[in-house]
């Protein structure tokens, strides 16, 4: 709470033009017969996605080209607000051109980006972001029913806030590292519980398998637990400069996983570490920046500095961050 | 043309009252609790405000009225206060409400909870109000109080205050009833009917935002919520808000001298409108009797439509309404009122309400009929409940899924 909370019910205030603009006049609305994809020769997948009773519902259409895996075209209905429906055409827009195997990549955090009007305000308040998680679910689930698998097999790990898409294990990684005590905390490192709040704790907007507060409690116990495991077998830990090359990558990896790739890709890019070279005065490793990262003026500038930083408090004092 | 038909969140002040109030401002202004005559120049009207309410209400001159900021604040003095000299004070432990109350009294509540009091919550059969036998069986030796609506602000339905208000008084407990949604609305006579408090606002009649009154029957014990100076004999310390009170006076006797005349012209177009909508749009249905329910108030839910994009498509149509679709709050909460009618029915989700006032016009209710149509059709055009082309087999939802509530 503070100054900018005070006034309520300023909702629709914070969409984007772009959310408005589709919700007034979506562009993807409508339904694909499967007369019509026969006729091109093409296979019909239709899914649904919630239900009137639960407060939003989607159907997704698609029709692919079954030589080459294509969405051809792609199509929605939806039973939901101004923020369900543009998410939904944002995300059949996004469909359009990809494969299946391609679609299934897009996430809620892909449909919310190409909502935004400019990459850093987001399209949608926190609340809201809720949404587009339903155009990642009955993506899944098309693309399970075309390849003929099930929809979660699609999913490697499990997501305990489907809005920041945080996995469990990152959750238990930044509590560990961070030694994070309270849920406020695991939302200002994660982002996990900062939108609809449902995983927070039960009571929410929707039930889940997994809750924060339990995910902090349970972690902290081991935590607790390994703690006392090390006090007892003291001085075995491993110091990271004198790890090999490839323990090097995976600390660094961890590392950048834990603290740093998320915001990242909240900002729509990625990176990725290429090699590393130790001398006796430096440790320097090479990254490449991927996707809005590549040409974002900040990658050389705070965004390098704050990897950096992150390494060397984390690992070393010796390590230098090169992008190339 | 604009409408404004969200007459149960607030009204636009009677441009007769604003003229009333004007004077209070920047000539008349001293402070009533003065002895000079800048401050003694406004007790006639402040006591022809009082004189308003009371006629308003009926009440006797053995009661008190006083004025408060709005009827959170009436509220939160009744269940606090009683708490203070009854159950923290004296031998009991127990209030009795509804689940459908305002959230100025069920919030209250959760917050006595958490100090140890105990609360039940009374559930509402499917017209939406609690009936008065279901009160009976649930006060208990140790109930210190009954707070019960006496209109609902969503659905407009009128609670049995008479019967519940005799049921009190035959056990001895408390009664204090919000009448936001009932004052200026429908008629209300404290003669009539037993109440200890009851609250009231003075913006859902025409009056301005900022003042309200709790009635408080034969003056009896009522700690304050509020102390200070000796204002109001001191029940409510702050400096008398004199532009506010003249105000509310004003509204309130403007508000319910011929109510029964002002009720018909209402209710003959909310009927108007609830027939047209109810007629030419299929799967469509409204929440109570009509005979039983505040005459500006429809509560509809429209299959197919969700309420924030119906709320949205009618704002680009300039119409005000509401919905207590949990898509449109700021914490994703179904709205208590529609959950307890019925828990499973997609209402929570589809209800629009549209209400009236005393300004409404027949050209605004031509004009709504029209735009609600349209907004209709568009939104089912795109909905998923309408859609003809079903799902792959296997794509089908078996239930909510993951989004269960």
């Amino acid at each position: 709470m503070a100054k900018n909370d005070l006034l309520g019910g300023s909702l629709w205030d914070q969409y984007s033009n772009k959310v408005t603009t589709l919700m007034n006049n979506p562009q993807h609305q409508g339904e694909i017969t499967e007369e019509a994809a026969a006729e091109h020769g093409n296979k019909l997948i239709v899914a649904d996605f919630g239900a009137e009773s639960c407060g939003d519902a989607v159907r997704l259409y698609w029709e692919i080209d079954p030589a080459t895996d294509t969405i051809v075209n792609s199509k929605f209905k939806s039973f939901g607000c101004g923020t369900a429906i543009a998410s939904s055409d944002v995300m059949t827009e996004l469909c359009i051109g990809k494969t299946v195997q391609e679609a299934v990549k897009i996430t809620n955090i892909d449909v919310e980006m190409a909502l935004r009007d400019t990459p850093e305000t987001p399209a949608v308040p926190p609340q809201k972001m809720h949404c587009s998680v339903m155009a990642y679910d009955v993506i899944k689930k098309a693309a399970g029913l075309y390849m003929g698998v099930d929809a979660e097999s699609f999913e490697d790990e499990i997501i305990v806030c489907e809005c920041a898409r945080v996995s469990l294990g990152t959750l238990q990684e930044v509590i560990r590292l961070n030694d994070l005590k309270t849920v406020a905390e695991v939302t200002d490192y994660t982002k996990a519980g900062g939108f609809c709040k449902s995983c927070i704790k039960p009571g929410g907007h929707e039930a889940r398998e997994y809750y924060l507060v339990d995910i902090l409690e349970n972690t902290r116990k081991e935590m607790d637990k390994e703690k006392m495991a090390a006090a007892a077998d003291a001085g075995s830990t491993g110091d990271f400069e004198t790890m090999t090359l490839v323990q090097k990558i995976k600390a660094i990896d961890a590392v950048i996983d834990e603290s740093v790739r998320q915001f990242l890709v909240m900002d729509g890019g990625n990176m990725e570490v290429i090699d590393i070279k130790a001398s006796d005065e430096y440790i320097d490793v090479y990254i490449r920046y991927l996707g809005a990262c590549s040409s974002c003026s900040s990658s050389t500038t705070g965004t390098l500095y704050a990897i950096e930083a992150t390494l060397k408090e984390k690992l070393s004092s010796k390590i230098r961050v090169l992008p190339i | 043309m604009q409408v404004y038909m969200d007459n149960n969140a607030t009204t636009m002040v009677d441009p007769q009252v604003l003229e009333a109030m004007l004077p209070f401002f920047s000539e008349t202004y001293g402070n009533p609790n003065s002895l000079h005559k800048f401050g003694t120049a406004s007790h006639p009207a402040i006591s022809k405000a009082i004189d308003q309410v009371y006629t308003a209400i009926n009440a006797a001159d053995a009661d008190d009225i006083v004025f408060t900021s709005c009827a959170t604040e009436s509220n939160n003095w009744v269940l606090k206060s009683v708490w203070i000299d009854k159950i923290l004070n004296d031998d009991k432990n127990h209030i009795v409400t509804t689940e459908i109350e305002h959230p100025s009294v069920l919030s209250t509540c959760r917050f006595l909870e958490e100090q140890g009091v105990k609360v039940t919550y009374l559930p509402v059969n499917e017209q939406g109000i609690v009936e008065a036998h279901t009160v009976k069986s649930f006060i208990t030796e140790k109930t210190a109080l009954v707070s019960v609506m006496w209109a609902n602000n969503e659905t407009g339905m009128i609670f049995p205050i008479k019967e519940i208000g005799d049921i009190c008084k035959e056990k001895g407990v408390l009664f204090h009833t919000d009448a936001v949604q009932a004052v200026g609305k429908i008629p209300v006579d404290l003669q009539e009917v037993h109440v200890d408090f009851l609250s009231m606002s003075a913006h859902k009649f025409h009056g301005p935002k900022g003042i309200g009154a709790l009635y408080i029957k034969n003056s009896q014990e009522l700690s304050p919520l509020l102390n200070g100076g000796e204002h109001m004999g001191g029940r409510r310390s702050g400096t008398l808000n004199v532009p506010y009170i003249v105000g509310m006076g004003k509204a309130i006797e403007i508000a319910t001298q011929n109510i029964e005349a002002k009720m018909a012209d209402i209710r003959a177009k909310r009927d108007r409108l609830e027939d047209a909508l109810l007629e030419t749009i299929p799967e469509t249905m409204t929440v109570g009797d009509r005979e039983n329910r505040t005459p500006n108030t429809i509560l509809i839910s429209i299959r197919g439509v969700e309420g924030e994009g119906m709320l949205w498509d009618l704002n680009n149509g300039q119409i005000g309404a509401s919905t207590g679709s949990a898509c449109a709050s700021e914490d994703l909460e179904a709205n208590t009122v529609m959950l307890a009618i019925g828990a499973d029915n997609e209402l929570a989700h589809t209800g629009i309400r549209l209400s009236l006032s005393r300004f409404t016009t027949d050209e605004e209710v031509d004009y709504v009929i029209e735009h609600f149509k349209n907004a209709v059709s568009r939104l089912r055009a795109i909905s998923s409940s309408y859609a003809k082309v079903g799902p792959t087999k296997g794509g089908e939802v078996q239930e909510c899924e993951l989004h269960h509530h």
